[in-house]
């Protein structure tokens, strides 16, 4: 990597991923040539009918359960509004009073859906994790009750990568009733970790496209037979009535390919990236003082590496490394628009002051040793610098 | 959310950043449980501000209001620091994106903060 040339890191997996070469060549017929709407019953619809029945097939091999059990959406934000909407609405709509149980540490594509049914009556637990951010599990059997209707747990964190305990999860929702159903939000997950239903527990998963190598603007939900569930977004009638809209066939066939291939490479991409993530996670902690590690490495996926660099503002960290031209993502406050910094971050009990300084690397299976230690090279001076430049930093830490 | 080439640029390379040693007066504003806080330094003789330096935790933005608002209050009078307006912050930075409007706000704190103190003496 030469100075002069414009160099180009991207540790920003956890945010999307490029589309894999093998994804798009797969996806590319589906525009012009083999264009048939999935509905149509001539033959250029059929040929769509296969085309998105063979990727639900490679989902529901992924996920090990029917393939009339998965259903298409835009991407895991539509899949958690339907999960957890649609299984509210067909409780709501008897009258019943409901209690949804969630985590501090969702992703906002949970906890807002959430907001909006404590507006329509629906109880909502949101549970405390560990430090760790893995979820409390002691919280969990205290929170069931009778009105209990769904739990929802996410798999993977997507801001500091800790892995929930599904399998547990799901023992003890369902020894408590087996009439709760288990929602999982696994769009972390799925580039790493098996996602067996069925061993899990799990009634209902939401995964995305863009996330795996696939394409934006696709992903779907798992919806086990027999859970309570009615539509959100309703019209011709597609996917079983759950889903209305045409379908995005060039796009479910690349989701399909995406989720292949990652099934097919999981063991030797996890390898690759754990490597290179704990080689670039030991060199941050040797080198750079007054750090705090958000991430328990031992407990979660290859990918993440969430550090804050104490002192120095996680906005102007990311803009400083983006300078250098290395893409990373920040909790910080100054970078959402809101005042608080990540919600994840205070959830596990750090200070505000020190969650504003927080930085997310997150691995992928394209970068290399060589992309690694160019971020390293540049990394301590960029903290050093914005250090520096705090009022507030060397007196705190001269005493 | 999208920062001008100005914005960038005074962030890449701040003016006048630092700490001034024999500073007249000093304003700080910001809070680190908000994610900001700026120090100005300001050497005053005769009314006239001769020197300035600023100290800021806080986001690229931030750090460009620094910048820029210390280059604006450089041989100015009291007088004129103090009519130093926001719009006039975010126009010479290009503009801000919406949510970093307020921290045009805190440039403006720290000065009339340092001014007040110089005053109060
Ligand atoms: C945990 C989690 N859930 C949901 C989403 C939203 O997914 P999508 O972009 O497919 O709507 C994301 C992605 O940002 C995520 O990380």
């Amino acid at each position: 990597m030469k100075k002069n040339k414009k160099v180009s890191v991207y540790l920003d997996h956890s945010a999307t991923t490029p589309t894999d070469e093998r994804v798009i060549k797969a996806m590319l017929p589906y525009f012009s040539e083999k264009f048939g709407n999935y509905s149509s019953i001539h033959s250029l619809g059929r040929e769509a009918y296969f085309a998105v029945d063979d990727a639900r097939k490679k989902i529901a091999s992924f996920l090990n359960c029917n393939s009339e059990e998965i259903i298409f959406t835009s991407g895991s934000t539509e899949s958690n509004n339907l999960a957890l909407k649609g299984v509210a609405k067909y409780f709501l709509e008897k009258n019943k009073n409901i209690h949804i149980i969630t985590t501090r540490v969702e992703h906002d594509a949970i906890l807002e859906p959430c907001r909006e049914l404590e507006k329509q009556g629906v109880r909502v637990t949101y549970l405390p994790v560990l430090k760790n951010g893995a979820v409390d599990i002691a919280e969990l059997e205290k929170a069931i009750t009778d009105e209990t209707v769904l739990v929802s747990v996410m798999y993977v964190n997507n801001e500091v990568g800790i892995i929930n305990d599904l399998a547990r999860i799901g023992k003890i929702i369902k020894k408590a009733n087996h009439k709760i159903y288990f929602h999982s939000d696994a769009t972390q997950a799925i580039n790493f970790l098996d996602c067996d239903s069925q061993e899990l527990n799990l009634d209902l998963v939401s995964i995305s496209g863009h996330k795996i190598y696939g394409p934006k603007g696709v992903g779907a939900l798992y919806i086990k037979k027999g859970t309570p569930i009615k539509a959100i977004q309703t019209g011709g009638h597609q996917e079983r009535n759950i889903r209305s809209g045409t379908m995005n066939v060039p796009a479910i066939v690349g989701f399909g390919k995406a989720i292949e291939l990652a099934k097919k490479e999981q063991e030797k991409n996890n390898k690759k990236i754990a490597k290179l993530r704990d080689y670039f996670a030991d060199k941050v902690i040797k080198e750079i003082p007054d750090i705090i590690v958000n991430t328990d490495f031992n407990n979660s996926v290859s990918s993440h590496a969430n550090f804050c660099f104490v002192g120095a503002e996680g906005e102007a960290i990311l803009m400083s490394l983006d300078l250098e031209g290395i893409f990373v993502s920040t909790g910080s406050a100054c970078a959402s628009g809101n005042l608080d910094p990540s919600h994840v971050l205070l959830a596990m009990g750090i200070p505000k002051e020190i969650a504003h300084s927080s930085i997310r690397f997150t691995f992928g299976k394209h970068n290399t040793k060589a992309e690694a230690d160019y971020v390293l090279s540049v990394l301590p001076g960029i903290i050093e610098k914005l250090r520096e430049y705090n009022p507030l930093y060397n007196k705190s830490n001269s005493n | 959310m999208i920062y001008s080439d100005k914005v960038i640029s005074h962030f890449k390379k701040p003016h006048n950043q630092g700490v001034l040693k024999n500073a007249s007066t000093v304003g700080e504003v910001g809070n680190p449980s908000c994610g900001d806080v700026m120090k100005i330094y300001l050497k005053i003789e005769n009314n006239i501000i001769k020197d300035v330096k600023f100290e800021t935790l806080g986001c690229a933005a931030a750090i460009a209001v620094s910048s820029v608002l210390t280059d604006m209050v450089k041989g100015k009078s009291i007088d004129d620091a103090l009519k130093i307006t926001r719009k006039q912050i975010v126009d010479d930075l290009g503009g801000l994106p919406e949510p970093k409007i307020h921290c045009s706000m805190l440039g403006i704190e720290a000065l009339h903060e340092a001014i007040k103190k110089y005053e109060k003496k």
